[in-house]
């Protein structure tokens, strides 16, 4: 197959950033998105264009920096919008189980980062989403120390209620909801980590305070309102649903009125 | 130097060695925890739980990872489950019979005391991780549930869906949140260690390399832990992630710290095939499906002949003309025998010519069997996800037709050598997790590496840290100007500039994908001497072709992944020559690794335990030189040692 990329390329934060169109062929189908990427890579570093060239008249910006690791969908890394969608235009996958069986041949493919004022560009396709680790900080963990836990069988959990607190569990944390959203808010990210651990006994104690600390950093840092239009679950490449946002806000009201 | 290698394993009967040692270290009062600072390098489930453990604990720590997020590291990836000596199903299981069978898998070349140790605290992980919130499987009582890995005959495998390492790396990385919220603990996403300082022989802090920046940063502390992982990116090809790298090993066994069998690599038996030259990562289809699905490739000739041409389909093949080779020749553990045998034995299958692709590099993992015994539904529950990942990959459905595996490079049971505290021979520099040797002997069992990496993180180096630093507390912080520091920053600064100033036309990946051929073709599945000195050969000249022809395109200062690639393929030489050299001296079969010289007229693997009972350690000699074999006996007091019997 081949296609023409139209990817974004930017230096550095400060930098204003640009498109640069490539054309690539050869490619399997059965290759994924990032693989194809890295070919693309091998190419552009084979043609010998290095970024401090550029000012020197080279046509391309060197290889294109972009975030991946596990390639197997589970690490939450890779995260670039592809032709107007976050992950691309297969459903419900990350980028690297994204194949590129589901573009048709000879097409020009849009590329860019997730575009979101709390995740600014570090290079290309490359952002920073320390904020979400921030979020996390302010309250998305149960207080527990190491070698306090009772025996793991003395907390029931009926089968449902765990299976549900897995559903939330799924989270990558990749960023796509925020990508997607166009308030730029992370309420699907954070109602994932709430209402996962506040539909379990062990993190009931603390569902309130958590979901009231974790919305006000998320406030701080940046990230915008939920307007429910959820793009964000059509989007999540782990399918979390918009339900557990409810949980959020029933956790989050409950705290309210305690004050 | 030989004396470097003291196991300090405790004196006394096997289940009291823990305890034992325990009330001898010495321990380090609250207001002298304030005054220490530790250094965790890698943030999976060893790295995170220990930070998190140590912040605690009131000690300072900074801990650090290459990707973005303490979250992203490998661990993350595992997917069918983690160990540990519950006995909830009643089924006789014990800490006994995890330490035995942990003892067996590896092929009798793990310590009895640390493997003991593992199996007394694996309850304990279970534990901690429920009351983090971790969402196990339940049965409908609302007990947890298990299920069974291969190399055992109880069900002790807890699991969160197919992605129990993701949970479990989030309990362990939520627990870091929450010291990183404390204070205690001061987090450095996008850094990667580059060299190791040590300072009057003891670890005293690391050069790292800002991934952002560029800039090279200098970090002092009293004590530094290694958690990084394996080293199977080796082969190029592996189901580890694509940044999972060797350095920060490497560079601590440069400065030092021997290295403990570095041939022991994991081939896992059930990876999805290569499927062309373009690919760059493989992706692992996890053991728990070994519990349904059932291994096999045709017996006629003829109708492998007919798949290869897409003529027949395999669920044609009727069930006579199948021949299920684990089950025919391991009718006691069937499908579920350890990962080493059933990898070897698919080989032998493709070898032979019955390989069921197009390449010949693939049998099949069939659930028609299953699908019929347990119902649509409940194979959905247990196998859902994997499925859907599968036929995400292939375009093709385990519904309607079996899976398609072959054996790829998963996990490196060598690593750092570690006495029982997990100390390396450096004092104040400890390896935890994949990257030390300790457990896993030969072969590791499934479901084990996350019960290893958080023993090894919550309850085992939180607690012997204490015996180095309880003699440290007086000792002021590390001045990181002083001279040994200053001289690290310049070697790595030396290399960073030797790899720019080369400007060849050749990609960091493409001699990286050549290593991996090298490593594969003659450090793989089955090595053989002849073989293995070619491939020491072979890798000395690919270096020297790297050092004349790479292209390492940008600046340092600046986000530069073919740089972070380039100084990790470097190492990768290294870590590969290192892996030749001890298989060369290991001319036994055993495990992972098998050694053609060495196997019984069936084909099954022989060891050698008169002459190989040992750990090989090896100690750096310097650049180009053969590096210096130490050795560890082994010593069974409490295992009868036998010839692994997976038939009968």
């Amino acid at each position: 197959m081949e296609f023409n990329l139209k990817i974004w390329r930017q230096k550095n934060a400060k930098d204003k950033g640009h498109f640069e169109t490539y054309h690539i062929s050869g490619i399997e189908e059965d290759a994924s998105f990032l693989e194809m990427l890295d070919i693309l890579n091998e190419q552009l570093i084979r043609e010998g264009c290095d970024p401090v060239a550029v000012d020197k008249g080279c046509k391309s910006s060197g290889p294109v920096s972009f975030d991946h690791d596990c390639r197997e969908g589970i690490c939450g890394a890779c995260s670039l919008y592809i032709d107007g969608r976050a992950h691309g235009p297969d459903d419900h996958v990350t980028t690297c189980q994204l194949f590129m069986r589901h573009f048709k041949n000879g097409a020009t493919i849009t590329v860019e980062p997730w575009r979101s004022a709390a995740f600014p560009v570090i290079k290309d396709l490359v952002v920073d989403r320390g904020a979400f680790d921030k979020i996390l900080q302010a309250g998305g963990f149960i207080s527990v120390r190491t070698g306090s836990a009772q025996d793991a069988n003395n907390i029931l959990i009926s089968h449902d209620r765990a299976e549900e607190s897995m559903d939330a569990a799924a989270c990558v944390g990749c960023g796509a909801c925020v990508a997607t959203c166009k308030n730029g808010s992370a309420m699907l990210f954070v109602a994932a980590r709430v209402s996962s651990l506040a539909l379990l006994p062990q993190g009931k104690l603390e569902a309130q305070k958590r979901a009231k600390n974790m919305v006000a950093k998320m406030d701080e840092l940046g990230f915008g309102n939920c307007t429910n239009t959820r793009a964000c679950e059509m989007e999540c490449p782990k399918g979390i649903s918009v339900a557990h946002i409810a949980r959020l806000n029933r956790e989050f009201l409950k705290a309210k009125f305690s004050e | 130097m030989a004396d470097k290698l003291i196991s300090k394993i405790p004196e006394g009967p096997l289940a009291e060695k823990w305890t034992k040692r325990k009330s001898e270290i010495h321990l380090v009062s609250p207001n002298n925890k304030r005054k220490l600072e530790i250094i965790v390098v890698g943030t999976g489930l060893g790295g995170a739980s220990a930070a998190a453990s140590l912040g605690e604990l009131g000690y300072n720590v900074k801990v650090f990872c290459i990707s973005d997020s303490p979250r992203r590291a490998h661990s993350i990836a595992a997917q069918g489950g983690i160990n540990a000596a519950k006995n909830y199903q009643n089924d006789n299981d014990s800490i006994y019979r995890l330490f035995y069978d942990t003892i067996k898998g590896g092929d009798y070349r793990a310590r009895e005391a640390n493997v003991y140790r593992l199996a007394e605290v694996s309850a304990a992980i279970i534990d901690q991780c429920v009351a983090q919130g971790i969402p196990f499987a339940r049965e409908y009582g609302g007990y947890l549930a298990n299920r069974s890995f291969g190399g055992v005959q109880v069900s002790r495998t807890f699991y969160a869906r197919g992605q129990t390492g993701q949970q479990l790396l989030l309990g362990a990385y939520a627990s870091l949140n929450k010291e990183i919220a404390a204070g205690s603990v001061k987090s450095y996403p996008r850094h990667e260690m580059l060299d190791l300082v040590v300072v009057n022989g003891e670890a005293k802090g690391i050069i790292a390399r800002n991934l952002v920046t560029g800039k090279l940063e200098r970090f002092g502390a009293h004590a530094v832990i290694i958690a990084t992982g394996g080293y199977g990116n080796t082969y190029f090809l592996s189901t580890n992630a694509m940044n999972s790298n060797g350095s920060a090993a490497l560079q601590c066994y440069k400065k030092g710290a021997y290295f403990a069998n570095p041939c022991f690599a994991q081939i896992h038996p059930t990876c999805i095939p290569v499927h062309g030259d373009q690919q760059c990562k493989l992706t692992l289809m996890s053991e728990s499906l070994r519990n349904d699905g059932r291994i096999w490739v045709p017996k006629k000739l003829e109708d492998v002949e007919k798949l290869r041409k897409h003529q027949i389909k395999a669920s044609q093949i009727a069930e006579e003309d199948r021949d299920y080779y684990l089950e025919r020749r391991y009718p006691a553990f069937g499908n579920l025998v350890p990962r080493d045998v059933a990898s070897r034995a698919a080989k032998e299958r493709c070898d032979a010519g019955y390989g069921v692709n197009e390449t010949g590099l693939a049998v099949f993992l069939d659930f028609s069997e299953a699908i019929k015994r347990l119902g649509h539904q409940r194979v959905a529950e247990r196998y859902g996800n994997l499925f859907e990942m599968y036929e995400k990959i292939t375009a093709s459905s385990p519904w309607e037709e079996p899976m398609m595996i072959y054996p790829a490079i998963h996990y490196t049971m060598g690593g750092i050598w570690v006495d029982y505290d997990l100390q390396t021979t450096i004092p104040g520099l400890y390896a935890i997790g994949e990257a030390n040797f300790s457990d896993h002997g030969g072969n590791r069992l499934g479901a084990s590496a996350l019960m290893q990496g958080l023993a090894d993180g919550y309850f085992v180096v939180p607690i012997t840290i204490g015996d180095y630093l309880s003699k440290k507390f007086s000792e002021p912080k590390q001045d990181i100007n002083a001279p040994e520091f200053v001289q690290a920053e310049k070697d790595v600064q030396a290399r960073i500039d030797r790899l720019f100033a080369i400007k060849g036309t050749k990609t960091v990946d493409s001699i990286h994908k050549k290593l991996g051929l090298i490593m594969w073709e003659y450090v793989g599945m089955a090595r053989n001497a002849e073989g293995l000195k070619k491939a020491i050969k072979e890798i000395a000249d690919l270096k020297k072709d790297f050092y004349e022809n790479v292209n390492v395109p940008g600046t340092q200062y600046e986000f530069n992944q073919e740089l972070e690639k380039a100084l990790r393929l470097e190492d990768f030489f290294e870590i590969g020559t290192l892996m030749a050299y001890d298989a060369l001296n290991r001319n036994e079969s055993c495990g992972g690794h098998f050694r053609v010289e060495s196997q019984t007229e069936e084909g099954e693997a022989k060891r050698d335990d008169a002459n190989y009972m040992y750990v090989a350690a090896w100690e750096y000699k310097g650049e180009g030189v053969e590096p210096e074999l130490h050795k560890e006996p082994l010593i069974y007091e409490n295992i009868k040692v036998v010839t692994r019997n997976y038939k009968d």
